[in-house]
């Protein structure tokens, strides 16, 4: 949670246009000695120095927090989401929410006494932590007269997997410490059973006449999909690739992989994954090579 | 890195409730333009307006530059032809009118919609040029929360109208408070700055400095007010309210001229029936003020004319006010030069040999002119004149005419035929325009002259006594002066619409409405250096200069802004009580040693205090628990917050 202390204000072109137009009515207002249009301008100019405190109003002790980031290949914009939250008993309408470094930005409307979020979509150019960085917060409302802005740098960073190679996987080797994949068991696709239907299945592997006669959802499963294991080894790339292009080869082959339905382990230097599978490894994973002697 | 901001105007287009809320915007300010523009400007103005709705409606693309210049073009040429000149003031609004509806055709976006907004402003203004009244503000009102809600809608697209309108009623609310104080101390300057328009004071009416047959009756047709006066005690009967005006002395044989004049020195007459009073006078682009006869001051800055007019020192082009003192009963100044004795006497040869021997007749048989004097009005009251609004053309020998043939004239052909009557008889006289009589308003005590008020009469001197009044419309048709015009006009003749007697209710509101009216052209409209230097003064500001004035309106206006940043951030000042005991209690324990570490919520830091200060357990144990569910809990009420209160304020840790 962070409070801006700061709010910086100037008028608009648009402001300074409107105090033109106020001193042309003005000295129409003397030349000609209308005195409902001293009226009009002053109650103009009135609406001009209330404007301008309605619009720093807008800003003042608004709360801004950052809420989590997914992680995200790089090459893909960071989606970090804003928290704006006002205890005011005020609405503070059309509030923009940029973020300096890209230009990422929107407009939202923070209720009274309310939170608004924003998702702030910043492209992602480097594996790694990314931080958030700088956010100005502007609004203009409620004349347009003057700009009110504040900076805040909310504590806020996501993690940016390497951008993944698409390659295929290395070929199954008859060795198993070798490495790269072995069958535990005889044949891809001999049928051994029938599981619990799960969302992330291939509506080819359900079992259709099952589902037909009994009305659940099953899936077929095969021996060979389930026993492949697979070493992902830092060291057995080919020695004329780059330490990046090493990291975005093996983040591939990590997606490929639990694609597959394989089990397998990451080897990088200094660090070891055991063979397993499911989301949390494959983030495991990712997260490895995200931060591999990362600055 | 530069992307298109979102906020800026040039950048967001306008929609169609935008468009909505600026067209009734224009509406509304343009209402009192059309009721004096020509209707075709009018009718084109409005079309031009329809034409961008149909336009977004249909999502057509606007119409090309040269299109709008050839309507523009046109518009120019129909309107030099309607007044002959574009540069006027009237032709220059006109044309205003007209580009609202060209400039809206190319109005895009929010930039363009605001800068037409703007223009709003500048219609507003030009309309009281025309018109400052009561209702004009409050329409004028009207339109000034319409615009600037407009204005909130093109900054907050998502959000109801009607949370624009409500944003906009704060807006004005709030500048009420800087725009009275930018009013009163604002250093106020008498205008103009520059030359003004030829036709700036076209059609004001009243007396002119010429008077011929019909004049004045024409005046009469009109309700509207000369001026108000107000007596400090009781006013004076009505039969004595003669308000002196121009003094005409030169006669061409149809036109009666004021003349030169020369500058004299009041010589303050005796008299008993003294009267103290201020009047109001409306613009009417002459220099001369009115007084009830016989002035015995001069209000300031004016001066005095031998023939006993006070003129002031320029046109009066704005409503003023002047302080003034009179006499009903003055005593006249028997002395007069030869050369304005002589100038009393001429006449034009040849014209009206009637009168002339008529008045010959009386001068034959007359002793002195007071004997003249008493002929001509026993004549006037023996002869049946008749009294009218609408008198019968007259022809060259006017005199002769009225007095012999139609026998019925308003009050300038009675004032002038007993003038040249007096002159022709050899005694010294001379006509005087001004009012005669006025309406009490019982509301407010102020007496009312309209132009319909509007009277001349005569003046003749008589050696050894000076110029005596003489009113030959009194002495003629006797109800004129004492129940006014209406009484003396036979019924059913052309009269102004509140001088009818069966309208007595509507007179009653009327009154109800001058005496606010009054108030608003005295404060509000007549608010100029003069007024401004003495409300100062009443402040205890002596010398009001731009210099003080200026200081104080800077930090008045100080002042102001930052009571509305109070305002705005209030809530901040003022904390929430539940926190506000949470941290008085926090307080407590830490002078005891127990200090709340930032990271520790509510029900650790209370559990360690328990443990550390076993002896107040229970009630710190009591004050987190509550503090929780009030602080984190669905909403509670007013009582248990009252409670935690009292607990923090009777919590003693030993």
């Amino acid at each position: 949670m962070l409070r801006h202390r700061r709010v910086y204000i100037v008028p608009t072109r648009l402001g300074w246009f409107f105090g033109a137009t106020l001193a042309i009515l003005l000295i129409g207002s003397i030349n000609y000695a209308l005195s409902l249009g001293f009226a009009l301008t002053f109650l103009l100019a009135g609406a001009g120095i209330a404007g301008m405190v309605h619009t720093a109003r807008n800003l003042a002790q608004l709360a801004v927090s950052a809420g989590r980031a997914e992680p995200v290949f790089a090459g893909e914009p960071a989606q970090f989401r804003v928290h704006l939250a006002s205890a005011a008993p005020f609405e503070r309408p059309a509030i923009l929410v940029r973020h300096l470094a890209s230009g990422a930005q929107l407009v939202t409307d923070v209720p009274a006494a309310g939170g608004a979020e924003v998702v702030l979509g910043v492209p992602a150019a480097r594996r790694g932590w990314q931080r958030l960085g700088r956010v100005m917060l502007e609004t203009r409302f409620p004349l347009g007269l003057f700009r009110a802005w504040s900076y805040v740098e909310p504590d806020c960073r996501c993690l940016v997997y390497p951008r993944p190679e698409r390659s295929a996987l290395p070929q199954l080797s008859p060795d198993p410490t070798e490495g790269a994949m072995r069958a535990h068991a005889p044949g891809n696709d001999d049928f051994s059973g029938l599981r619990a239907y799960q969302l992330s299945d291939s509506p080819r592997h359900v079992a259709w006449k099952a589902f037909a006669r009994v009305g659940d959802m099953l899936t077929k499963q095969f021996t060979g999909e389930a026993a492949a294991e697979l070493w992902l080894d830092w060291t057995r790339l080919p020695a004329a690739l780059g330490p990046e292009e090493r990291l975005s080869r093996l983040a591939g082959w990590v997606l490929a992989a639990e694609r597959a339905g394989a089990r397998y382990g990451l080897r990088l230097p200094g660090v070891e994954l055991p063979l397993e599978r499911g989301d949390a490894h494959r983030a495991a994973c990712l997260q490895a090579l995200a931060l591999h002697e990362a600055p | 890195m530069t992307v298109p901001h979102p906020l800026a105007p040039e950048l967001r287009l306008v929609n169609g409730r935008d468009l909505a809320w600026l067209i009734a915007s224009l509406l509304i300010v343009i209402a009192p333009h059309a009721t004096r523009a020509p209707w075709w400007l009018t009718v084109l103005t409005l079309t031009l307006y329809l034409w961008r709705a149909a336009g977004l409606a249909r999502r057509e693309a606007l119409p090309s530059r040269w299109l709008l210049l050839a309507v523009a073009a046109t518009a120019v040429l129909g309107v030099w032809l309607e007044y002959r000149t574009i540069f006027g003031r009237t032709p220059g609004i006109v044309l205003l009118v007209l580009f609202s509806g060209l400039k809206l055709l190319e109005t895009r976006n929010h930039r363009d919609a605001t800068v037409l907004a703007f223009l709003c402003f500048f219609l507003m203004m030009t309309n009281f040029l025309y018109s400052q009244t009561i209702p004009t503000a409050a329409a004028m009102c009207l339109a000034l929360v319409v615009i600037t809600a407009t204005l909130v809608g093109f900054n907050a697209p998502q959000r109801a109208a009607r949370a624009s309108l409500r944003t906009a009623g704060l807006l004005l609310a709030h500048a009420v408070p800087a725009a009275l104080v930018l009013f009163l101390l604002f250093p106020r300057v008498q205008g103009p700055l520059w030359g003004l328009p030829q036709d700036a004071y076209a059609g004001i009416s009243g007396l002119s400095d010429t008077m011929a047959p019909g004049n004045l009756a024409q005046l009469a047709l009109s309700d509207a007010i000369a001026f108000r006066a107000e007596f400090s005690g009781q006013p004076p009967a009505r039969r004595a309210l003669y308000w002196r005006g121009p003094v005409l002395w030169d006669f061409d044989g149809r036109t009666w001229r004021m003349g030169p004049s020369t500058l004299g020195d009041l010589a303050p007459p005796e008299g008993t029936r003294r009267y103290s009073y201020a009047v109001v006078l409306e613009p009417h682009n002459r220099n001369w003020l009115f007084a009830l006869e016989t002035a015995v001051t001069l209000p300031e800055s004016a001066r005095f004319l031998s023939d006993g007019q006070i003129i002031a020192r320029g046109l009066v082009r704005q409503r003023i006010r002047y302080q003034l003192e009179s006499v009903t009963d003055a005593a006249p100044d028997p002395r007069e030069t030869r050369g304005a004795l002589r100038r009393a006497l001429a006449l034009p040869e040849g014209l009206n040999p009637r009168a002339r021997a008529l008045a010959a007749g009386w001068r034959s048989g007359a002793a002195d002119d007071g004997e003249v004097l008493a002929h001509a009005l026993e004549y006037l009251q023996r002869e049946r004149f008749v009294y009218t609004l609408e008198p019968p053309l007259l022809g060259t020998h006017s005199v002769d005419e009225f007095l012999f043939v139609t026998r019925a004239g308003f009050c300038e052909i009675f004032a002038a035929a007993f003038v040249f009557l007096m002159r022709a008889a050899g005694v010294p006289a001379r006509v005087v325009t001004g009012y005669q009589g006025g309406d009490l308003n019982p509301v407010d005590r102020q007496i009312t002259v309209r132009q319909s008020d509007a009277h001349a009469w005569a003046e003749v001197f008589i050696a050894g006594r000076g110029w005596l009044r003489v009113d030959p419309t009194a002495a003629a048709v006797p109800g004129r002066i004492d129940g006014g015009l209406a009484r003396a006009v036979q019924q059913g003749s052309a009269l102004p619409l509140l001088l009818r007697a069966d309208l007595e209710w509507l007179r009653a509101m009327r009154y109800n409405w001058e005496a606010m009216a009054h108030q608003w052209n005295l404060w509000v409209l007549g608010y100029n250096p003069e007024r401004q230097r003495e409300l100062m003064s009443y402040f205890g500001m002596q010398s009001a200069d731009w210099r003080s004035l200026s200081a104080a309106l800077f930090s008045v206006l100080g002042v102001f802004t930052a009571l509305l940043l109070v305002w705005s951030l209030r809530q901040y000042l003022r904390p929430d009580p539940v926190q506000k005991a949470w941290h008085a209690f926090c307080g407590k324990l830490g002078a005891k040693g127990v200090a709340r570490a930032p990271h520790e919520g509510p029900r650790d830091y209370s559990e360690r205090a328990a443990s550390l200060l076993p002896a107040a357990g229970d009630p710190i144990r009591r004050i987190a628990a509550l503090y929780i569910a009030l602080r984190y809990g669905p909403e509670a009420p007013r009582e248990r917050v009252a409670e935690l209160r009292r607990l923090v304020r009777a919590f003693r840790p030993a």
